[in-house]
């Protein structure tokens, strides 16, 4: 278990420098390089380039440059991501006000979901080939296939444009606590994010609990006498509900990702709007430290979900994971 | 995309569950099994396509599927050429119609924001949307499939570092990645095309080099590698001849993912730079004359990605459906 986690935790840890180099190769891939962004116009000469390449370090060895952003990183309570000429502020500073509302967002959403999805599951299960089941398999494909940003506009024009029962988009500015103050801001963000995430759940927990209700231990149970209810939440719910906290970490960068798309529909002010706005300005600072930020927060998400699939499931033989 | 877990262990390739099952094994007549296959040189695949259209005629959501893509390539490509519109001159079309005009009098699902015909539009969008969708999906499997053989066969530390690598990808959430790409590259149709490959190409991988790993301890590879086969051949004419069931599957439910992704491009603003346009770019367009009640500058283009992207995943599932036996039989 410790040997485990140890593992897990390096293994999170490789996977982060990777994203590290990978984000600091993309800033070396901007077309006319990061002085063009800094200095818009006034890029026109090779003598600015080269006084702002030299000011900023730019004329380093590329080695000497990944140390010093390496370095930067390092500060963790305070880590340099760069300078954002839109803002005139640090990166940091920017995705610091906004990476709290969209944890809440995807936090909330990957709850929801799973409270739905997996009662919705086995029901389909133990109803399965009847038109209840069919019927939800359907509704789970049309859900599946209806992109977010085409669910959330839907829910714009029905509950906000013909119901008016909620505003078109959240407050835009204000703190971390003014999604709690004005719930309904939040409510159908959520809504949208979570439909999405219940359908493959829901398909996923479907597919789970017929595995488990097909291996062995489940018809020795039957074959013991115990009772229909016994047999799908006593064995086979069980078993079949490990495989999800596994899911739900593998899910985490596409919750993230659909939270990109659901904070542009309702213009709810989060990392994914910020990145939006961002790349639609030329901010590539922003959108490049967003990516980190987003995606450390979701290798650590994945972490806790690992750690929770080995507390959950002793028996996992954990030599080759 | 499919529900199902990318393994991320080394699959056992003693354990008979991690075996590929061939195409279609339970419509499997005594005919087809005549003349049993020496080795495994995979040439003919004319009989599994003839497996892949069996399951076809047995599955109806799959022909719905298969009516739904082929009307839409009719509509969108040999459309056009029936129903002529303008839409890569604003100021023309605007001498013919007045924007958002509403469906009926010469166009038959109104006009947009620009003066452009809905239904002209709709064609031309979903060219791009189309093209994108299988060209990416293309590129995405053909990339990923030769990246996870590679990585299978080598193993030890090429397999470690090449699979680090698509984890390092893959931790990334995809959209996050994909407005980066295309904020720092500014994107024409062809450059989507590549950059959405470049976030799709990770999964055919993982799942290619699973294959592998179970393929390369069979007799019949190591019968070649003893015959002194090269790994160009062991690669190209055994490993991925056997897995094509899978990577025909992934490819399907790619194309439908890829056209989701460029509408998701589309509808935040990244999408084909006008003139030109894509189904989510419309979307993206008519949402802003949500109060407006222009109705068909949003229903239609939703209409479109939802049936297109639904048509694919029927395919997709129909296919998996004929590899996945075992499932079926419950």
């Amino acid at each position: 278990m410790i040997g485990f986690l140890i593992r897990r935790i390096l293994q999170g840890i490789i996977v982060i420098l990777g994203v590290v180099v990978l984000v600091f190769t993309l800033s070396k891939l901007i077309p006319g390089g990061p002085a063009r962004i800094a200095l818009g116009p006034r890029a026109s000469t090779p003598a600015n380039i080269a006084h702002f390449n030299l000011v900023n370090g730019l004329d380093l060895p590329l080695w000497d440059q990944l140390w010093q952003y390496i370095h930067g990183l390092l500060v963790i309570w305070r880590p340099n991501l760069g300078y954002s000429y839109h803002y005139n502020e640090g990166v940091r500073s920017v995705i610091a006000q906004r990476l709290p509302r969209t944890l809440a967002l995807v936090g909330t959403s990957t709850l929801v979901a799973l409270i739905i999805a997996v009662p919705l599951g086995i029901f389909q299960v133990v109803r399965r080939n009847t038109i209840s089941d069919y019927v939800m398999t359907g509704l789970s494909f049309v859900f599946y296939a209806i992109p977010s940003f085409l669910l959330g506009t839907l829910l714009i024009l029905y509950f906000a444009v013909d119901l008016k029962w909620f505003p078109v988009s959240p407050p835009g500015g204000g703190g971390f606590f003014t999604i709690f103050t004005d719930p309904r801001a939040f409510l159908l963000p959520v809504v949208t994010l979570s439909a999405i995430t219940i359908a493959s759940f829901s398909r996923f927990m479907r597919s789970s609990m017929m595995d488990a209700m097909a291996e062995d231990y489940v018809r020795t149970a039957k074959a013991k006498g115990a009772g229909p209810q016994r047999v799908l939440f006593g064995h086979a719910m069980r078993n079949a509900l490990i495989p999800i906290i596994t899911l739900v970490g593998l899910s985490l960068p596409a919750i993230a990702s659909g939270a990109l798309v659901t904070e542009t529909v309702f213009n709810y002010p989060g990392m994914g709007l910020m990145t939006v706005s961002a790349a639609l300005s030329d901010d590539i600072p922003v959108v490049l430290g967003a990516t980190l930020v987003i995606t450390v927060a979701t290798v650590i998400g994945s972490l806790l979900a690992d750690i929770l699939y080995a507390v959950a499931d002793p028996r996992i033989r954990f030599g080759s994971a | 995309m499919s529900a199902d877990l990318p393994s991320g262990g080394v699959p056992d390739p003693l354990d008979p569950m991690n075996r590929p099952l061939p195409l279609g094994l339970e419509s499997i007549s005594p005919a087809d099994v005549v003349a049993p296959p020496e080795g495994g040189e995979a040439r003919s695949t004319g009989s599994m396509l003839r497996q892949i259209g069996r399951v076809f005629i047995e599955n109806k959501l799959a022909i719905v599927g298969v009516i739904i893509v082929i009307a839409f390539v009719l509509f969108c490509f040999v459309g056009p050429l029936l129903y002529h519109t303008n839409q890569t001159n604003a100021q023309e079309a605007l001498l013919n119609s007045t924007e958002n005009a509403p469906p009926g009098h010469g166009h038959p699902l109104g006009t947009d924001d620009y003066g452009y015909d809905m239904l002209g539009r709709l064609m031309f969008g979903g060219q791009a949307s189309l093209i994108v969708g299988l060209a990416s999906a293309a590129v995405a499997t053909s990339f990923g499939v030769i990246y996870g053989a590679l990585s299978g066969f080598f193993g030890s530390w090429i397999d470690a570092l090449m699979m680090r690598i698509v984890d390092v990808f893959l931790s990334i959430p995809a959209l996050f990645l994909l407005v980066a790409l295309v904020s720092i590259f500014h994107a024409s149709e062809p450059l989507i095309i590549v950059v959405i490959a470049a976030i799709s190409w990770l999964v055919p991988a993982r799942l290619i080099r699973g294959e592998t790993l179970s393929l390369r301890v069979r007799e019949y590879v190591q019968a070649v590698r003893i015959m002194g086969g090269s790994r160009t051949r062991i690669i190209g004419r055994h490993i991925v001849p056997n897995a094509i069931g899978t990577i025909v599957v992934f490819a399907t439910f790619q194309v439908a993912d890829s056209i989701l992704l460029l509408a998701a491009l589309g509808f935040i603003g990244l999408g084909i730079p006008l003139p030109g346009t894509d189904w989510g770019s419309m979307l993206s367009n008519g949402v802003n004359y949500a109060f407006n009640d222009y109705w068909w500058e949003i229903y239609p283009a939703g209409l479109c990605i939802i049936l297109v992207v639904i048509a694919f995943n029927f395919i997709g599932d129909a296919l998996r459906d004929s590899l996945e036996v075992r499932l079926q039989r419950r």
